[in-house]
Formats: structure tokens, sequence, C-alpha cells
């Protein structure tokens, strides 16, 4: 298996085969909150994408340099990744706001709720400890170039997923349906079926 | 009488997780790991405790500490009071493997389950301490009811039977069982069905109040 194969893999199976949100039931909370029109999930879509790469980031090289040199990854590794995310989006906040006005008024009102994204503390915990999420014994640890592509795979599912649902929503609003389902219980039953159509991908490899 | 107000607010504090305050079903917070463990009971009675446990203990920790925070760093401070009862109920739970295995992923995730932070946020930064704790207590079992109804159902008809502690103590003794009911799509079926439930009694009770 060649390098640039495995890296496909590896991506491939953290966007798709392994989605976030309708395989593994993680960072359902924004998924429904958001979803409510295609605008915002843009919006979501790409401060996730930049908070997961820059958070996974850092956590992957205070775990590997930091952590796991002094012993106590085990019983710390909760409060210092959930720090590690909870002040970089503060700190990416403060930034954006000083330095892009625009940016800021698309992706600020996201920015507070990514610390709450289930979806970031994952994507962390996995890249440093494979396998962790998925319960499949992987043999090796993630290098910084693997956790990245991983990192990106997920998040690229995540957006992925969000903008067709928040798509199919919209459509939603304008459909016939039962008194009862209307809102929530529809939303579910659309998800159910998009989970349907995702497991359909597991079987296109061998994972 | 100012006693007996008091018990009526407490008490009001405890129940409205149930129905009007339910974390899941109204409030839409920490829908992920209701989803993905409620495949079988046993999970979803760890999973409540956990919860139960981690959101009344940081309730009445923030409720204590609220006029010491300042407002720039208040949810960093929160997250590492929940962060620290999480780390508790993760090396607690170590200790019973076989539980462990099923639910470990999802112990850390506690951390970011919206509901303790958004009670936290919300509620417990604002409220006395007793009422802080009554309402940890209340939103946990509001928490807790749904995971049960919603565990015992997917448990019983996707795989005819329940399995509790390694007895079984229904069986259905039928064949052909529903899997997808235990498999992902069943988990968004299932809750759906249960929301479409709660806004049929919503709107049967209303006009009933309004004859009233």
């Amino acid at each position: 298996m060649n390098e640039a194969w495995r890296y496909f893999l590896l991506f491939f199976g953290a966007s798709l085969v392994a989605n976030i949100l309708l395989i593994r039931f993680i960072a359902l909370c924004p998924f429904f909150g958001v979803s409510t029109s295609l605008e915002t999930s843009l919006g979501m879509s790409i401060s996730v994408i930049f908070v997961m790469t820059m958070a996974t980031s850092v956590s992957w090289i205070a775990w590997n340099y930091v952590l796991k040199p002094l012993g106590v990854g085990e019983f710390l590794y909760i409060p210092s990744f959930i720090l590690i995310i909870a002040s970089l989006v503060q700190f990416v906040e403060m930034v954006i706001k000083k330095t892009s006005p625009p940016l800021y008024r698309a992706m600020g009102i996201y920015l507070p709720l990514i610390t709450t994204n289930c979806a970031v503390l994952a994507a962390a915990t996995e890249s440093v400890k494979p396998g962790f999420f998925t319960k499949l014994n992987v043999p090796y640890h993630y290098g910084f170039p693997e956790a990245l592509v991983y990192t990106i795979g997920v998040a690229a599912g995540f957006s992925l997923v969000l903008i067709l649902f928040a798509a199919m929503r919209e459509r939603l609003e304008l459909a016939p349906i039962p008194k009862f389902f209307r809102g929530v219980p529809i939303a579910f039953i659309t998800a159910a079926l998009f989970s349907l159509a995702f497991m359909g991908f597991a079987g296109m490899f061998n994972l | 009488m100012i006693v007996e107000e008091k018990k009526k607010t407490l008490w009001g504090e405890l129940r409205k997780g149930f129905i009007t305050t339910n974390p899941l079903l109204v409030l839409m917070v920490g829908l992920c790991s209701a989803l993905a463990i409620s495949t079988r009971v046993e999970n979803c009675i760890f999973m409540g405790l956990a919860v139960i446990f981690v959101l009344t203990c940081s309730n009445v920790i923030i409720s204590l500490i609220r006029n010491f925070i300042p407002d720039q760093v208040r949810i960093p401070i929160y997250i590492v009071v929940i962060a620290s009862f999480v780390t508790i109920v993760d090396l607690t739970l170590k200790t019973i493997p076989a539980v462990y295995e099923r639910l470990g992923v999802w112990i850390p995730l506690i951390v970011v389950n919206c509901i303790i932070l958004a009670r936290a946020e919300g509620y417990a930064s604002s409220a006395k301490v007793s009422h802080a704790l009554m309402d940890g207590l209340g939103i946990g079992m509001g928490y807790t009811t749904v995971l049960l109804i919603m565990s015992v159902f997917r448990e019983l008809f996707g795989t005819g039977k329940i399995v509790l502690f390694d007895k079984t103590i229904i069986n259905l003794h039928i064949k052909a069982v529903p899997v997808i009911l235990i498999m992902f799509p069943g988990a968004f079926i299932t809750f759906a069905l249960l929301s479409a439930l709660l806004q049929w009694y919503q709107a049967r009770k209303k006009p009933g109040t309004e004859e009233g």
C-alpha cells in the first residue's frame, strides 16, 4: 500500500465511511440546531474545518511532547484538550474580530458554539489515540501528517452532511407533512434516511 | 408560609426537567450520546447515572462560585469544573471493564455534552445553590427517562429481548426482528417518533387547558 493511497483511505474513511454525524452520532446538537438554513450551515462548516484543524494540531503536539512523556496523559487528556479547544476558540475569535470584520460577521456567532461541539474533542482524542472512537484496534500511532489528514477528513464529512441536510430541510418547509411530524420529527426521519444511505459506504472497502 | 413556597419552587425545579424543559425533547441538547448508546438498557442506566452525577455536582459548584467568576473567562472555568467531575466518572467506570468497553467513548464527551454547559451557563450561573441542585437532579433525571424509554423500545424490538446484567428479563420469542432499530437509522427514527408523540401530547393538552 503506497503512501498516497493510505492517506486517501484515511481521508475517505474519516469523512464518509465513519461519518462523524450519521454513523458515530457525534456533534448532533449543532447539526440539528444550525441546519435550518443553508447560509448558517455554510458559516458553521467553515468555522468547524478551521477550528478542528488547529485544535487537533495543538492537541497532537501537547500529547506527544508534553502529556505522554510526563506520563499524565491518561487522566489529564480530557481537561487539557478541552482547555486547548476553549482557549483556541477564544483566541481565534479575538484575532478574527481585529483583523477581518467581514469574516467575523460571517463566522463570529458560531465560534463560541464550537467549544461545545463534541466533534472537535472527538477528533483531537482520536488523532492521539487511534481507534478510540471507532473501537478498532489500530496498531500504530498517527504521525503529524496523518493526524492532520484524519482531522480534515472528519471536518469535511461534517460539512458535507451539514450542508446537504440544510438544503434538504429548506425543501421540507414547503412539503406537506402530517401535523405532528412537522419541525423536529421530520428532520430526524430525514436524518435516518441519510444515515441509511451513508451505511452503504461501509461496504465499499474492506475496512 | 415562606417554607411552603420555597418547597413548592424546589419541587417545581425538579419536576420541570421531565416535560417542560426536557433536555432531549424540548431543549434539543445532549442528543449525541442519547442516540448512540440507547441500543441497550444497561448502557443507559450507567450513562444516566453518570450524567446526573456530573450535572448535579457541576451545577452546585458553579452556583457556589458564581459571584467570583469574571465574565470574560466564565466558559473556560465552567469547562474545567465539568471536566474534573467527568474525569472522576471516567476513572470510576474503568473499574467495571464490561461497561467501560461499551460506554468508554462517551464518557469524555460528557464534558462537551451541551446539556451540562447549557445548564451551567443558562441556569446555575444565576441561581441559588438549592435551586441549582434541584435543577441538576431534575434535568439529569429527565435525560435518563428519555434514554430509558428509547433504549427499552430499541432493545426490545430490535433484538427481541432485554438483557440486563447478563440476565434475560423479557424475551419476546420472535424470529424476525427489525434489526434496523438497533442500527444507526433506528436511533433517529425512535427519536422522531418520541418527538412526534410529545407534539401530539402538547397539542392535545393545549385546547383542554383553554377550555378549563
